[in-house]
């Protein structure tokens, strides 16, 4: 422990003091990062290169973590495979974006309104409507698709948006991130200046709250969005025109083995709008600095 | 002073003049999450909590049965036992090392600039994003003499037959928790980052002034008392996905397991209800996971309250 503490400036947006590693300590350091950033890379890497190779390639087995030979022929292919939908392509699009957008956009203010009350408020029945989220949120998901889809049919949402939209916006899970990231990042005392200089609970959750817990929502923003890219619902949804993406690319994956390289070019562009999201929403994050002042 | 006064007031609250109009913003804050929680997750928690205690099988009307479907878990089931244990040894093993594995990540990648920690975060959140990423280790770990984890045990003669990996006893459990681990830094890796990203940095440096001298002690004594909600947000979503493997194993290996050696009370839940339709059964199941998980969620609060000690 004896060592002398070295100090050296990192990057720019941050200079606070940082410790040296030993040599040793420093290759290690990055050699289980390298690894590990190679090994979690392997699938991403595996669907783009195999959604590249022509039909022989498709063939060889064990599948080939490389190609010799390739070709855009898995994407062109595409457009002549869903002109036999019943509805064009554009209406899926247009619904899966929708549906993404809208209810990661309420799933977000929903959950961090609750989440100020549970974690700023004087209302006393906070605590336990809180537990009862944190205990919502270890329930198993399976046993309630038959109660939920009463409640559907009962609240007669079935095969309409909202059969999408509504149940995702109160999310335990958001809701519970969002509460904590709050405790921690979010003092009392700046609330009560903020009261002391005349503002309202609703102008301090917007102006004041809201920018502060940034790196939270954008977090909850990346989840939601890919929950709701991805969502096919379980016997919800039956017109053709209220389907979304991830639906209609079923279609194209059951065509057997000739068809599984526009199988896999179909997930690759699927996969693209969650990526985007990823680099904006954290690219976000990382940038944030938590500046001094505000903390107590 | 005109300041003192408001200041005293402030202090008052909830007490204070306001407080009847403050309540009300809050509650209407409260108000849309409260709504829609109840109708669409409260209300179907509770019951199926009530369809525990009936024999239901979605036809006939549900017929009241006491704590049978309790009574039947400990004693007349003979899988329910085994599927427990998988469960527990799975949770128990896979839980802590996600979680340690999601945390250690983030806080290394911290260090970067922000640029360089974006693109590494991506690298490690990446089969997130694939969506079935985990179909890689099927051709990895191919039961027959071409997979690549036969290749190359068979090129190196360390084995003369090929491996039938997930139907060998021996190595099925450890094969199955390597892909859960490598699938792990979802949820609580990001929640971590944006944690850690929350650590201000003048606790750093009025750390290094009280005498902090290396690393290790800046994690223990500031980064993690200071983003210790966080953290049990994490371990809250850890928990729930240790006790909720299933997916995966059904996706590479199917159900039944051999000899049930890798079927989870998840996997069991979903063939008792749907392919013998005994809902009520089912629902008491899934109940008990439920405590189970309830139990270590308690343990792990308990847990974390140790940080920075």
């Amino acid at each position: 422990m004896g060592k002398t503490v070295k100090l050296r400036r990192v990057h720019k947006t941050a200079q606070y003091r940082r410790y040296t590693r030993s040599k040793a300590g420093n290759f290690f350091f990055f050699f289980f990062l390298t690894l590990f950033g190679l090994f979690s890379v392997v699938p991403l890497f595996y669907s783009v290169i195999t959604s590249l190779k022509p039909l022989d390639e498709l063939l060889i087995t064990p599948p080939r973590m490389w190609v010799s030979r390739p070709t855009l022929a898995n994407y062109t292919v595409l457009p002549s495979l869903m002109a036999s939908l019943s509805v064009p392509l554009s209406r899926y699009i247009f619904n899966s974006v929708f549906v993404a957008a809208v209810t990661t956009f309420f799933h977000i203010i929903v959950s961090a309104m609750a989440a100020f009350v549970f974690s700023k408020s004087s209302l006393k029945c906070r605590g336990w409507l809180f537990a009862l989220v944190q205990l919502a949120l270890l329930y198993n998901a399976y046993t309630l698709a038959i109660p939920r889809y009463l409640i559907f049919s009962f609240t007669n949402i079935i095969d309409t948006y909202l059969v999408y939209i509504l149940p995702s916006i109160p999310s335990a899970m958001g809701c519970f991130l969002i509460k904590q990231y709050m405790d921690g990042s979010v003092p009392n005392a700046i609330l009560e200046a903020a009261r002391i200089d005349g503002a309202g609970t609703t102008r301090i959750f917007w102006q004041l709250v809201m920018p502060l817990i940034k790196p939270a929502w954008l977090t909850l923003f990346l989840f939601e969005f890919q929950a709701m890219w991805t969502v096919i619902p379980g016997g919800t949804i039956f017109s053709e025109e209220l389907k979304t993406l991830p639906q209609v690319m079923s279609s194209i994956t059951a065509g057997g083995i000739a068809r599984s390289g526009a199988a896999m070019a179909a997930t690759v562009i699927m996969m693209i709008p969650p990526i985007i999201v990823f680099w904006i929403t954290q690219s976000n994050v990382m940038e944030t600095m938590s500046s001094s002042g505000i903390k107590e | 002073m005109k300041t003192d006064k408001k200041v005293a007031r402030a202090l008052d609250r909830p007490s204070g003049i306001n407080s009847l109009s403050e309540k009300a913003a809050y509650t209407g804050l409260l108000l849309p999450f409260m709504v829609l929680f109840t109708i669409f997750t409260i209300i179907p928690v509770f019951s199926s909590i009530v369809l525990s205690f009936f024999d239901y099988d979605q036809v006939s009307t549900p017929i009241w049965v006491g704590l049978e479907n309790y009574l039947r878990m400990v004693i007349g089931d003979r899988l329910f036992p085994i599927v427990f244990k998988n469960t527990l040894v799975m949770a128990v093993i896979l839980g802590p090392l996600s979680y340690i594995l999601a945390f250690v990540l983030a806080w290394c990648i911290s260090e970067f600039r922000p640029v360089v920690r974006t693109f590494l975060a991506f690298l490690f959140y990446a089969p997130g994003l694939v969506g079935n990423a985990y179909f890689v280790w099927s051709i990895i770990f191919s039961g027959d003499a071409k997979g690549y984890a036969n290749s190359i045990l068979l090129s190196l003669g360390l084995i003369n037959d090929p491996i039938v990996w997930f139907k060998n006893l021996d190595y099925n459990m450890g094969i199955i928790i390597i892909i859960q681990l490598w699938m792990s830094l979802g949820v609580s890796f990001l929640s971590n980052i944006a944690g850690i990203q929350n650590v201000p940095h003048d606790m750093y440096e009025a750390g290094a002034i009280d005498g902090i001298r290396n690393r290790w002690q800046e994690l223990w004594y500031i980064t993690l008392p200071s983003m210790k909600s966080i953290l049990l947000f994490g371990a809250v979503m850890q928990i729930q996905s240790s006790f909720s493997i299933g997916a995966v194993i059904t996706a590479l290996v199917g159900y039944p397991t051999l000899n049930n050696s890798l079927d989870t009370i998840v996997t069991y839940l979903q063939d008792v209800g749907t392919q013998r339709y005994e809902f009520g059964y089912a629902a008491a199941i899934s109940v008990v996971l439920f405590l189970m998980m309830l139990l270590f969620r308690v343990l792990v609060g308990n847990l974390l309250n140790l940080l920075g000690k």
